[in-house]
């Protein structure tokens, strides 16, 4: 099924004249932007706060008198028994209030997520450098920083591992291997026409989310505890605070009205924050804030997993693959934290876009001494993805083929449309993004060109590359794909929107409010959406896996119908009509013959008695997978893309810039461009500075020496290529999400591959594509460097032998 | 006390510590909350704030970051927050840069926001609201992280605001500010002083014998908000008019050592085109309009930007204290890591050097990670000029390449008097390899410093054989084209 939309220029121009336009429904102070009609581009519903900086995140929120500020001393070694401590000094220091270590948990040490293994406060032995081991709370924020370094803490050092390859000769898995096996690899890479191998290095990455991590405790009445915490999954924080405290959850609440971005960073990081302010607000019964220092948030929050690649593939003369054996080993750090589930989803997105054919993808999750790496943005998949480009590009140029070529031509595709773990892929739109871009974008032309430009230039070589993204939505956890939300009706015709997701700057809420208004048939300046508190919705998912509008605009979308399925059945009475005779439109309510206002058909029916206010529910269907077979149907659907990059690159310097990106991206029938094409834009940017700039660095002892943002660097206003075309993918999700939309939080980081891809096409022409340059990720100008020296030996070592 | 226009009102400080912070002023203090914290460190942008100063009859506006800039340094300007620019209880009444980056979806998480929309007041206020081009648009936002948007639509945004001129400044205007005296706060944890005379910069240096000098305070301040050490005794000397000229005279420059990057880009644009388009590399906007030529040779760092290039011009800097002045070639200034020729009770005037003439190639290469605002791996300065087809008036300078800037000079020896050649190139940078032992860090491996030192060099030559042109990455046409469609 095609929805085709024709494209309005005129409609963003169009959405803010009606607003400006419009009446003033209420008088108030209107901070609130009224966002527009499901699949127009509407502002962000907190667009105008953002830029009069009235939006609130929680450093923002008034501090009550009394409120204290705590910090945290952490671990000086990766892996050491503590034998002493004294904090003396650090009590006696100025402003000073308290001092906690571990013994002063009253309930559960470990805040783990899934699997044991995370210790609110080091418990004798420490396996990470900045593990926190005491907490200071103090009268300021300055006050409490100043009092760590007076810590006399005794150290017994450890035999720590720091390296991937160190965590994996250390033989320690913080999860069992995994792997996902279709048919006989091996038999296949041996009697394929050709054989390929190699490795290869994929560093991780810091979220470098604006508003660091923080939370505000405040003690409650009742012995519990209200938390404002900036945190992706605030039914965590409410189950892992009780937990801490050994109270009961019903006396926890976590509220989370914005953050300041997440990206991954604040789903299961912000528990720390939280126990640890909250385990000091329950022994002081006073307000604790605890916000991270820039420096302390990059030192001791989890990072996106380094993986590690080796493969042995087979292929014929096209470079069809055969068949592939692929090992991805995750730079997990010293617990599970969610390493299952990224791990997993490597494995899962070992295959791209691509039919493996005969497949062996292992994954292993070795511990090592630094800090438990977490989600991120693609969870995994980026990296899964990124190992099977690069195997793609050898296997091309050993073919001597483009690699556009060799990528098309191992497209799922009918016939050879089921993954390696047993899912049928239903919609196979991949060729037709591909053929399009290739198209809009010039590909073949521009690759001529740049083949000309490369001849004739020495030191300034181009490169090109085309690269798609196929990206599984769902959680591979299946009891996390549920959604719930919370629709009040007030008699004024006022809606109020509580729902399981947070807001992170993805537009979620705005999203919310244009399904709920439509629902109702008014302005979705009659819709207010309110922060995310665990006491209004409980058991919430985190706002993770791309699905936050999937999961709860399903489940907002159910509450309305519950509601006007109350209004419609008391329309019905009153009025003496039939249920289709009841249509809600334009702010009003048409019964029959007659039309009212929304308001009044509301404030009539509660005079009638009638149940304003529901809750919705929603689970994704058809998804199903057993962990025992590594076989079944883990994802609801796949959001779709492509991205087209052309490089330069100075060939003395390996300095690099992106001169052109097309992309065309898959997100179903957008309910709203805007918000998507920000999505899809920020994704690639945020992908591109991965595989980039951002360069995430340990030294041998365990420390992170990129520590912050004056070594490393995300990209810039300037890094953003000049020539930037972005378009919407044409067509609805066949799958009954809500419009028919897409998920599209996650999928389109990895365009930015891209740009990877291109920058090693560039340093291979130095050597006439004949040679696979290796170029770990991050391309930074000295790995280029690397790669073009690299290419050039070859060139050397092929024109000396001849 | 410090006294000062905040959003156009008159407001006074009695009880602030020396060492109080714009942002932690604004955030704390007042509970100004519009302002964000992201690093405190200078390098994100999120508290970006516009400050003004009173000169010639008129308020003439910069860009700082509100993180690591002083309180007491604006004492008699006038600080303009986000919360200056609109009458939030009509939405009507944005500032039309805030209506265009909300029209335009500038902001998703929305933190950064009021850092972008203060940076770009800025310049729209400094272009007298004439449309921005997208070379001003990219300076002005240099030092502003988004992690969110891709940048994209914010630049549009800026690119949008063409209506302004038919709008009058929207933020609240300030009078003339009435003559005050030194800013001069003593707390029982120390005292911060900003002289306004140079005499008075010299009775407080007598006075104050422990204190540290800050000009702009972009590196000093990170002390406090990374490392939380108390700055208990400052003098800051940015007030000082004799330290805040720079002179021209017969090719000889010199710059006081209060004299920001942003005044020198603004001043010697013509004058000296190398050394400007060079610290277009340093910092971001932000950074230039507090940082100076001076303090980044003071705290003689081995990455700092300027020094390989004044040590090819054999600069000397001017240093000033209680018994009187010395002159001080650049090159006996830097001992080692952090450590200078600089005695007790004396400061660094001005620094002078010599302009280069016509007949002199100069060139100046920085290699980072990143293009903006970030700390070079490698920076080399080079200059000389071939005569009768052999090299003379050779310098050549590294930053990053030892623990001081330093000249290379076996390689300048190599070069002087030789043939202008290739192959002399390629023996000097064979010199290089053997005067240099770089070291391995965040920036880069020592290997990728010391090949990339000696490939700057060849390509210093390959530009000068090409007639001076250049062959860089950065060289690519700054045309933008960007389209969106929602349909294939």
């Amino acid at each position: 099924m095609r929805n085709v939309r024709p494209y309005d220029p005129n409609s963003t121009a169009a959405a803010s004249a009606e607003n400006a336009n419009a009446p003033a429904l209420f008088n108030q102070r209107v901070k609130k932007a009224n966002t527009s009609a499901l699949g127009k581009p509407g502002i962000h519903e907190s667009a105008i706060k953002h830029v009069t900086g009235t939006a609130k995140y929680v450093d923002d929120i008034p501090e009550l008198p009394g409120t204290l500020h705590m910090a945290a001393g952490g671990s000086a070694y990766a892996h050491a028994n503590i034998l002493a401590m004294d904090l003396d000094e650090v009590a006696n220091s100025p402003g000073v209030v308290a001092v906690y270590t571990y013994e002063d948990v009253p309930g559960e040490l470990d805040v783990a997520p899934v699997f044991d293994g995370d210790p609110l406060l080091a418990p004798g032995v420490t396996q990470f450098v900045g593990q926190p081991i005491f907490l200071v709370v103090a009268e300021t924020y300055e006050q409490a920083q100043q009092a760590l370094p007076l810590a006399k803490v005794e150290y017994e050092p450890l035999p720590a591992n720091i390296t991937l390859a160190e965590g994996l000769a250390g033989g320690e898995k913080v999860l069992p291997d995994n792997v996902i096996t279709r048919g006989d690899a091996d038999a296949a890479i041996a009697s394929a026409t050709h054989q390929l191998q190699g490795e290869g290095y994929i560093a991780g990455q810091e979220h470098f989310y604006l508003e660091g991590q923080i939370s505000l405790a405040w003690p409650t009445e009742d012995g519990g505890m209200h938390i404002h915490t900036s945190s992706q999954h605030p039914t965590e924080v409410q189950k892992l605070v009780a937990e801490v405290l050994h109270i009961g959850s019903h006396l926890v609440t976590a509220e989370v009205r914005r953050m300041g971005g997440g990206f991954g960073g604040k789903e299961s990081q912000a528990a720390v924050l939280a126990c640890s302010a909250a385990l000091a607000a329950y022994h002081l019964q006073r307000p604790v804030k605890y916000r991270l220092p820039r420096r302390a948030d990059m030192e001791r929050t989890g990072k996106r997993h380094d993986f590690g690649f080796e493969y042995r593939i087979g292929f014929d003369n096209e470079g069809v693959i055969a068949g592939i054996d692929l090992t991805l080993a995750g730079l997990c750090g010293c617990s599970a934290d969610l390493s299952q589930g990224i791990v997993d989803r490597a494995l899962f997105h070992a295959d791209n876009g691509y039919y493996l054919n005969q497949a062996r993808v292992t994954g292993l999750a070795p511990r090592n001494h630094i800090v438990s790496n977490t989600a991120f943005r693609g969870f995994g998949g980026p990296q899964g993805m990124l190992a099977i480009e690069s195997i793609i590009d050898d296997v091309a140029r050993a073919v001597g083929e483009d690699p556009l070529t060799v990528r098309k031509l191992n497209l799922y595709r009918p016939g050879a449309d089921t993954t390696h773990y047993g899912q049928t892929i239903d919609q196979l739109v991949l060729a037709e993004i591909i053929g399009s871009l290739e198209q809009s974008a010039d590909y073949w032309q521009r690759r001529e060109a740049i083949n000309g430009f490369n001849s004739s230039n020495t030191y300034l070589k181009k490169g090109l590359a085309l690269t798609p993204v196929k990206f599984g939505i769902s959680f591979t956890s299946t009891h996390l794909n549920q959604g719930s939300a919370l629709v009040h009706v007030y008699t004024d015709g006022t809606i109020l929107v509580t729902h399981g997701g947070t807001e992170m700057g993805q537009g979620l809420y705005t999203k919310i409010a244009q399904l709920v208004a439509a629902e109702f048939g008014v302005d979705s300046a009659h819709v207010q959406v309110s922060a995310t508190r665990t006491d209004k919705i409980a058991n919430g998912s985190p706002t993770a896996a791309s699905a936050g509008t999937d999961l709860n605009g399903f489940a907002a979308c159910n509450a309305c119908q519950e509601i006007k399925g109350n209004l419609i059945e008391f329309a019905v009475r009153h009025f003496n009509v039939s249920a289709e005779q009841v249509v809600f439109a334009n702010n009003q309510v048409s019964v029959g013959e007659q039309t009212i206002s929304f308001a009044e058909l509301c404030r009539v029916a509660y005079m009638n008695r009638v149940c304003l206010m529901a809750h919705g529910f929603y689970k994704t269907p058809k998804i199903y997978f057993d962990r025992a077979t590594n076989q079944g149907h883990p994802f609801y659907y796949f959001a779709n893309g492509a991205a087209c990059a052309e490089v330069i690159i100075d060939c003395l310097t390996g300095e690099y810039k992106v001169e052109r990106v097309d992309i065309l991206h898959d997100v179903g029938r957008s309910i709203n461009p805007a918000l998507d094409i920000g999505q899809i834009e920020g994704g690639f940017i945020q992908g591109m500075g991965w595989l980039t700039s951002e360069d995430l660095l340990w030294d041998s002892q365990g420390r992170v020496i990129s520590n912050s943002p004056a070594n490393y660097k995300i990209p810039t206003a300037f890094d953003v290529p000049r020539h930037f075309h972005v378009g919407l993918y044409e067509g609805a999700n066949p799958e009954s999400t809500v419009f028919n939309s897409k998920a599209v939080g996650e999928p389109p980081l990895m365009l930015g591959i891209a740009v990877w891809a291109a920058l090693r096409d560039a340093c291979a022409s130095v050597a006439e594509h004949k040679f696979n340059p290796r170029l770990d990720a991050p391309a930074t100008p000295e790995k280029v460097l690397a790669a073009v020296n690299a290419a050039l030996a070859f060139t050397e070592e092929g024109s000396s032998n001849a | 006390m410090i006294q000062f226009y905040l959003n156009g009102q008159p407001h006074s400080v009695d009880d602030a510590e020396p060492s109080l912070t714009i942002l932690r002023y604004l955030r704390t203090s007042k509970g100004h909350l519009a302002t964000k914290e992201g690093c405190a460190s200078g390098d994100c942008g999120a508290c970006t704030v516009m400050v003004g100063d009173y000169q010639q009859g008129s308020w003439h506006y910069r860009s700082v970051n509100s993180c690591i800039t002083l309180l007491a340094s604006i004492h008699g300007k006038h600080l303009i927050t986000v919360e200056g620019l609109a009458d939030t209880t009509q939405a009507e009444r944005l500032h039309p840069v805030q209506q265009a980056m909300v029209e335009c979806h500038g902001s998703q998480c929305g933190f950064c926001t009021p850092g972008f929309v203060m940076s770009l007041v800025t310049a729209d206020e400094n272009n007298q609201h004439q449309p921005l081009t997208e070379e001003q648009v990219l300076d002005a936002v240099s030092g502003n992280l988004c992690r969110c948007t891709g940048y994209r639509p914010i630049v549009d945004a800026a690119l949008s605001c063409t209506t302004h001129a038919k709008n009058q400044a929207l933020f609240y205007q300030a009078e003339a500010p009435a003559p005050v005296a030194s800013a001069d706060i003593t707390t029982a944890s120390g005292r911060t002083v900003f002289p306004t005379s140079e005499a008075e910069l010299l009775a407080a240096m007598a006075d104050m014998p422990n204190a540290r000098l800050v000009a702009g305070g972009t590196d000093l301040l990170l002390e406090q908000t990374q490392a939380f050490k108390t700055l208990r005794h400052l003098i800051g000397i940015s007030q000082v008019p004799e330290l805040k000229a720079i002179q021209v005279e017969d090719g000889r420059v010199a710059i006081g050592a209060a004299v920001t990057f942003s005044q020198m880009e603004a001043s010697l644009a013509d004058t000296c085109p190398e050394l400007i388009q060079l610290l277009h590399r340093v910092g971001s906007r932000q950074i230039r309009n507090q940082g100076t030529l001076v303090g980044n040779i003071a705290n003689a760092s081995p990455i700092g930007d300027s020094p390989p290039f004044l040590l090819t011009m054999d600069a000397e800097l001017e240093l000033a204290g209680a018994s009187g002045r010395r002159l001080l070639p650049l090159d006996q200034f830097f001992l080692d890591y952090k450590k200078t020729a600089l005695q007790a009770g004396e400061y660094i005037r001005q620094v002078i050097f010599n302009l280069p003439g016509d007949e002199v190639f100069v060139r100046a290469y920085k290699v980072s990670k990143r293009y903006e605002d970030d700390i070079s791996a490698v920076l080399l300065v080079v200059r000389w000029q071939v005569v009768d087809g052999k090299f003379s008036d050779v310098r050549i300078a590294y930053g990053g390449m030892a623990a001081i800037p330093k000249r290379a000079l076996a390689a300048e020896k190599g070069l002087t008097g030789a043939p202008a050649s290739e192959a002399t190139i390629q023996a000097a940078m064979a010199a290089v390899d053997t005067e240099f032992t770089p070291m391995t860090d965040v920036r880069a491996s020592a290997n990728y410093r010391a090949t990339v030192a000696k490939n700057l060099l060849l390509k210093a030559w390959l530009e000068f054989s090409a007639g001076g042109q250049s062959a860089s990455v950065w060289q690519s046409p700054l045309v933008r084209e960007v389209s969106q469609s929602f349909g294939g």
